[in-house]
């Protein structure tokens, strides 16, 4: 199969950057959407120019890595499917395809399609954990967790950290990503200690980072690879408000 | 920072403040839906309607002396949802400075994507409509205290009632999306009644349109004269 690529250039952070069009011809349809792109970028580097640089690691859908627009949706076509996972028969012969990176004030491109997503590191950081002491593993069952909140926990927990509800959402918002994190913490026995000073501090490090405010428009859920559901901002924003509303003691809760 | 000035500082704490005044906003106008449909139980009954939200209180409070009450409430919180709303929408357009080239909006409704145009045109109706049925600035012919003839003068133009069908549809999709997601905002969600608050918040949107158009609808065809 023949395709026409629109691919985002930038050279680097302080670079304009620009739209290029390519051509990738012999594409097979069992190829993933980043084998295409590398075939397009060994011609690139045959022909002495710079390749495209894309984010990828794991090729599996686990690791987050990869993650770019795709004809206007982050990870392409295909519902609920990381873009290494995307194979090219979800595309036809002589298809004209636009590749973005994720567009966000706190995502600065760094080159080409590759986004700066440290960000989410500095979310994770204000309390994206639980504080244990380390050593011998505990006995089986010794903390008993009924099935319906570990499925819940889950299905939270399942967030790869692609930041493609930031690039999804209209308002730029990271919610998603930060709801899942407070969420999966918040339903299990091992994050009630710090479960509000958790959602206080990691939702003053989002806005902190500058992204917008979620308003409910779930284009987030929609995008989300692992298909986490914006039940888990309406969990977030309670947890917040509760946290807000609490007689506990201030101290060590967000500055 | 204390917690709860924290909490306003918070993108999150400006849409609990938007879903706590769009929640008494939300009251007033069924409030208000219910009220106006008294219009069919004759003159009579509706002017004595409005002299009673006039004097609600009387003699222990002056006249107009609760309706003021309310209507300051009210203003207050049209201000702050309007103010949040300015807020959030900068802080949004500064989140997403650089476009997209190509973009497919994954939004769950046409509703929820016209929040903030929508919310000007209800504003921009509100303002002509206090300025048609209750100070007559905007009406052809208004008879101050004859509630019940103003009403029927100043919808017996076709192009007036075109204008608050059109307001009501734009407050309907509003409300859709609001009612939605006020109980999202305020954290009112159980994995029981997840897959009904949006059906509930539609059902609630359409009372409410319904519920406006009826009257003015009514006077146009000529039920109500
Ligand atoms: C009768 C008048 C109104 C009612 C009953 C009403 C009700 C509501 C409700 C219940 C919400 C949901 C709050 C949330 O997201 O948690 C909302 C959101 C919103 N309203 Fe209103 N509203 C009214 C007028 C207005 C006006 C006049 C404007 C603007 C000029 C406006 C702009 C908005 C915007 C932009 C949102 C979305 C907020 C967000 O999601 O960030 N509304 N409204
Ligand atoms: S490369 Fe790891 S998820 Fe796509």
């Amino acid at each position: 199969m023949r395709l026409t690529l629109h691919v985002w250039r930038q050279a680097g952070r302080d670079d304009t950057g620009s739209f290029e069009t390519y051509q990738a011809d012999g594409i097979s349809e069992s190829m993933s959407f980043l084998d295409m792109l590398d075939l397009v970028n060994e011609e690139l580097a045959q022909e002495g120019k710079e390749p495209i640089a894309f984010d990828h690691d794991c090729r599996e859908g686990i690791c987050g890595s990869c993650g770019v627009m795709i004809d206007g949706v982050p990870h392409g076509p295909k519902s609920m499917t990381t873009a290494c996972q995307v194979h090219m028969r979800s595309f036809k012969d002589g298809d004209e395809i636009w590749v973005e990176p994720w567009r966000a004030t706190s995502f600065p491109v760094i080159r080409d399609l590759v986004v700066d997503r440290s960000p989410f590191d500095r979310i994770i950081e204000a309390g994206g954990y639980i504080s244990v002491r380390t050593g011998s593993v505990p006995d089986a069952n010794t903390t008993p967790i009924s099935k319906g909140a570990v499925e819940t926990a889950m299905d939270a927990a399942v967030c790869i950290g692609c930041g493609a509800c930031v690039a999804a959402c209209p308002n730029a918002s990271a919610m998603l990503f930060t709801a899942s994190k407070v969420a999966h913490l918040a339903l299990l026995p091992q994050g009630q200690p710090e479960r509000y000073d958790r959602v206080l501090k990691m939702v003053d490090v989002h806005d902190e980072e500058g992204f917008g405010n979620c308003t409910n428009h779930g284009a987030c859920e929609v995008a989300c690879p692992k298909g986490i559901s914006v039940d888990y901002i309406a969990q977030l924003n309670r947890d917040l408000v509760r946290a807000t509303l609490s007689f506990r003691p201030e101290k060590g809760t967000a500055e | 920072m204390s917690r709860t000035a924290s909490l306003y500082h918070s993108t999150v704490g400006k849409k609990v403040l938007m879903a706590v005044t769009g929640l008494i906003l939300f009251l007033f106008v069924i409030g208000h839906m219910l009220g106006n449909l008294k219009v069919f139980e004759g003159p009579e009954s509706f002017n004595q309607y409005a002299e009673f939200l006039r004097t609600m209180g009387y003699p222990l409070i002056p006249r107009y002396g609760l309706i003021w009450v309310g209507r300051i409430f009210l203003l207050a919180a049209v201000g702050v949802h309007v103010y949040s709303a300015w807020q959030l929408w900068v802080r949004s357009r500064l989140a997403r400075a650089e476009g997209y080239r190509k973009v497919k909006d994954l939004s769950f409704s046409y509703a929820s994507r016209t929040m903030r145009w929508g919310g000007v045109l209800i504003l921009l109706f509100v303002v002509y409509h206090i300025l048609h049925l209750t100070t007559g600035q905007a009406h052809p012919d208004f008879v101050p205290g004859d509630v019940y003839r103003n009403f029927i003068v100043g919808f017996s133009n076709p192009l007036v009632v075109g204008f608050y069908v059109v307001a009501q549809v734009a407050l309907g999709l509003h409300l859709y999306h609001g009612v939605w997601s006020m109980t999202q905002t305020l954290g009112a969600s159980h994995p029981k009644y997840d897959r009904w608050r949006r059906s509930t918040s539609g059902a609630l949107a359409i009372v409410v349109v319904v519920g406006f158009v009826i009257p003015p609808v009514a006077v146009l065809l000529g039920l109500l004269s």
